[in-house]
């Protein structure tokens, strides 16, 4: 626990401390006043709370005995009286002792004395009463034992949890599992046997209402290992008799893992107690010998069927499933989810006797060749699409929308293929950063993040270069040595962050240091002396900045073995820009630079919408697209002119493509938005229809248009026309541009 | 986008520790030192889930619990992570009957915090 959360405590204590002290004397003089007896009981009650929060295990523990006295003086077990408050008046200084410096014995010996007389108080020769022990929870009573564990538990200060302090809690809550099970890995001693669990669930029909999910819960089975899920949907009523807020629907979920039942089970901790849940193992691994179990068996075992049943059914020699469900002696979805378990299993089993799956290299120029027959599939696909829709027969419109999801498929497959995590490219310059910090005599820490974003392979090796750069540089130019740093005022270890992130159609690549900054004056003084600039220049900090990537210029006073000869900076832009993406550079002097790499996803296929405007046809890339909303003559009249809608009471400027593009004719009455977010800002772009989905082939403008700034390609529709995409951060920024300009 | 989760506590070091814990974890991070604050926040922003405390002034957690399941409450679907240290497992009992998702607890560390809040918030 850092030092900031420590002051916090201690103030925060010295009030509860001050409040606790007021209200005692005042129940001096009105002992029978409930609001202050709950007054006490809640600064004691935070007081414990937060200790034990900040790891102060002695003065937590301590709280904990003042609170259970409390406890018994609010339900008027144990009367209000001069000892009593005596008593806690004390326990205030010694709890404001403890705050200033604990662990001494002498404050030791004093709170077991403390916690000893209150003992006395509590027990029922002194309050007169002698049925007081059987009416108390168990725990608040024995004051003794439970002193012996509270402060057993202080022997390990580290393990919070396990302490006695909480022990009233724990015979009767299953909390604790919780927590254990949030630490899989640490049963090192249980053999990683892969189980096979039923799983039934029947969730509380009201679950919903109380912010749970049974999606979660599923999802977070699916983490445990592999696992089959059939909702049985043979309880939702009619729509008439439907409350949408119930849950009707129940779960089967047949489950193989290596984690054991109690993790299994400590999945629906938090419903179990109002839901029906049921685990049972099925199948542990073990010899293949077992035969494979037949369905009639695998529902006789479920407790859904007696054998008779079976047996009579079976002598009519059809399919057990069909004639169960006919017979009325199980419901279908029964039968589903009896099937699902038994295909489960053999999976399992077959998968057992079977050698891990291997992997293939395959050369490089078979997946692009790949991609491009994936490309003209999906484009034939659109065509075929499109006739369907229009044509009169039906089993060509089921044909072509298998033939759409199928391409879907093969198109992700494929992409995938090509897709690797930028990750293993980081995981290189960790050793880069840690061989360099030697050489230089510097301290320095390589924080990646995004290590999972995907991007096309040969993307990643060729970033690799540019990157290397760019970190060198960090590390030389940017983090200063520590002598510098600590006079600074800086922590002496310098940090460099290494991010990737997925920002619309692009990835963005950043790396960001803690270092001296750019100098703006040297690099201008650096670039006239090279005769980059003439003296006089006028120059914005964001053109002396990209200065950097002129050839031939290097600030570094002296030229180390790492870094500095100027040649770094210009090829790397170059190469950034070879793979279509760009560079930016931003600094402050004293703080820090970040540089931005900004590339696009070269996937050859993207998922786009396609709207209309006028006979035009254009494509957005669905990945930033956020959602599409009317916008009617009186909502345009009602802005006065500016470009502005109201989507979800957030203020949504928009740009009209008619205008933009500067497409004749007039709009419909009502137009759309398609609301668009990307960078962190939302932009609606308004157009005459949305028409849907649309599987984008990115075809390359031709070279008459290659230096068209708002259109990033075209595609081909499925009747041959022609629409484009738009490449939408940079139609905005022209846009933006311009407003400027005007204002 | 990061999800706002909300946290009510009438103790600033129970607030500080989750509030650092979750930013950390990415999360943005709403404070309400009790119900009553926590019940006028909500009508001003919109969270995606709450960790509150049980036993605080003004207005405490079970109280709180039961408004924002109320009908007309535009939070009545949210998780709900209620905090005990409480001796008696009837004030968590009545936790769980106002309609708290869930519960963690007290004292906890920063790791099963997020654990659980994984869980509810997936």
């Amino acid at each position: 626990m850092n030092d900031n959360v420590m002051e916090v405590f201690r103030a925060e204590a010295a009030e509860l401390l001050s409040d606790l002290e007021s209200a005692l004397l005042g129940l001096e003089t009105a002992p029978n006043d409930k609001t202050v007896v709950g007054t006490v009981f809640r600064c004691l009650h935070t007081i414990k709370g937060s200790s034990a929060m900040v790891g102060c295990n002695e003065i937590a523990s301590f709280a904990h005995e003042l609170e259970n006295t409390f406890e018994l003086v609010r339900r008027e077990i144990v009367p209000v009286g001069r000892r009593l408050i005596d008593l806690t008046l004390s326990s205030v200084d010694l709890i404001r002792a403890m705050l200033d410096g604990a662990g001494s014995p002498a404050i030791e010996r004093k709170a077991e004395e403390i916690v000893l007389a209150l003992g006395a108080l509590n027990s029922p020769s002194a309050s007169g009463e002698g049925a007081v022990e059987s009416a108390l929870p168990a725990g608040a009573v024995c004051v003794d034992d439970q002193r012996n564990n509270s402060y057993s538990s202080e022997t390990g200060p580290g393990d919070q949890i396990a302490g006695g302090r909480t022990l009233p809690d724990i015979p009767t809550e299953k909390a604790p599992r919780v927590e254990s099970g949030t630490s899989y890995g640490s049963d090192s001693d249980v053999e990683k046997r892969l189980s096979t669990y039923r799983i039934f669930f029947r969730p509380n029909p009201e679950i919903f209402s109380r912010g749970g999910s049974p999606a979660l819960l599923l999802s977070e089975l699916r983490g445990l290992g592999e696992c089959n899920v059939t909702a049985c949907i043979d309880d939702i009523p009619d729509l008439d008799g439907m409350d949408p807020e119930l849950c009707y629907t129940s779960w089967d979920v047949i489950l193989t893992t290596s984690a054991d039942i109690n993790s299994v089970r400590d999945v629906f901790i938090f419903v179990e107690d109002d839901s029906q849940v049921k685990i049972d193992v099925v199948d542990e691994q073990g010899p293949d010998d077992q035969p494979r179990r037949r369905l009639g068996e695998v529902l006789v075992e479920r407790g859904d069927l007696t054998p008779e049943q079976v047996a009579e059914v079976l002598g009519k020699q059809k399919r057990i499933g069909e004639l169960l469900i006919e017979e009325g002696l199980v419901s279908p979805g029964k039968v589903q989810a009896a099937l699902m378990e038994q295909q489960h299993i053999d999976k399992i089993r077959v998968r057992h006797g079977e050698p891990p799956a291997a992997s293939v290299r395959v050369p490089a120029a078979k997946l692009d060749s790949l991609v491009d027959l994936v490309g003209e599939l999906v484009t034939v696909q659109a065509s075929l699409g499109q006739l369907a829709s229009s044509s009169k027969i039906p089993e060509l419109r089921s044909i072509a929308e298998h033939v759409e999801r199928l391409t879907s498929e093969l198109r992700d497959n494929t992409m995938n293929m090509r897709a690797l995590p930028i990750g293993t490219t980081f995981s290189k310059f960790k050793r880069l950063v840690r061989d360099l910090c030697g050489e230089l005599n510097k301290e320095i820490e390589l924080v990646t993040e995004g290590a999972e974003t995907e991007l096309d392979k040969t993307v990643i090796e060729r970033l690799n270069d540019p990157l290397v750069h760019l970190i060198r540089n960090c590390v030389d130019h940017g983090i200063e040595t520590p002598d510098a740093r600590l006079a600074a005022g800086k922590t002496v270890q310098g940090t460099v962050r290494l991010s990737a992130v997925h920002s619309g159609a692009h990835v963005l690549i950043q790396i960001v240091d803690d270092g001296a900054g750019l100098d703006t004056d040297a690099i201008r003084a650096k670039a006239v002396e090279k005769g980059l600039i003439a003296a006089d220049a006028e120059l914005s900090e964001k053109e002396i900045f990209s200065l950097i990537f002129s050839p031939g210029f290097s600030t570094a006073r002296q030229v180390t073995s790492v870094s500095g000869r100027g040649v770094g900076m210009d090829v790397v832009k170059s190469s950034v820009e070879a793979l279509r993406g760009s560079i930016e550079i931003s600094s402050r002097k004293g703080i820090g630079t970040t540089i931005t790499l900004k590339l696009p996803l070269t996937l050859a296929i993207i998922d786009g919408l396609l709207v209309k405007v006028g006979d035009g046809h254009f494509v957005l890339p669905l990945s930033i697209v956020e959602e599409c909303v009317e916008l009617t003559r009186d909502d345009i009249a009602r802005s006065h002119g500016r470009r502005l809608t109201i989507v979800r009471k957030e203020i949504v400027p928009y740009i009209r493509l008619r205008e933009r593009f500067q497409i004749n004719g007039n709009s419909p009455d009502v137009e759309q938005i398609v609301v668009t977010g990307s960078n962190g800002s939302r932009v609606g772009f308004a157009v005459d229809k949305v028409i849907g989905e649309h599987q984008t082939v990115i075809k390359n403008m031709g070279k008459m248009y290659r230096n068209v700034q708002t259109i990033s390609g075209a595609t081909i529709l499925g009747d041959g026309t022609v629409a484009l995409i738009v490449d939408v951060p940079k139609l905005v920024e022209g846009v933006e541009l311009q407003e400027f300009a005007r204002a | 986008m990061s999800k706002v989760v909300m946290t009510v506590d009438d103790s600033a070091s129970v607030r500080q520790m989750i509030n650092f814990t979750l930013k950390n974890a990415g999360f943005q991070v709403v404070e309400a030192v009790d119900g009553r604050d926590a019940l006028s926040k909500l009508r001003q922003t919109s969270v995606h889930m709450m960790i509150t405390d049980l036993n605080m002034p003004n207005m405490d957690g079970i109280e709180l619990i039961r408004s924002v399941r109320g009908q007309s409450s535009a939070h009545r679907f949210i998780p709900i992570i209620m905090l005990t240290t409480e001796s008696q497992p009837s004030k968590k009992e009545e936790g769980k009957s106002a309609g708290a998702t869930g519960w963690i607890v007290k004292p906890f560390k920063p790791e099963q915090l997020i654990a659980v809040i994984k869980k509810v918030l997936g």
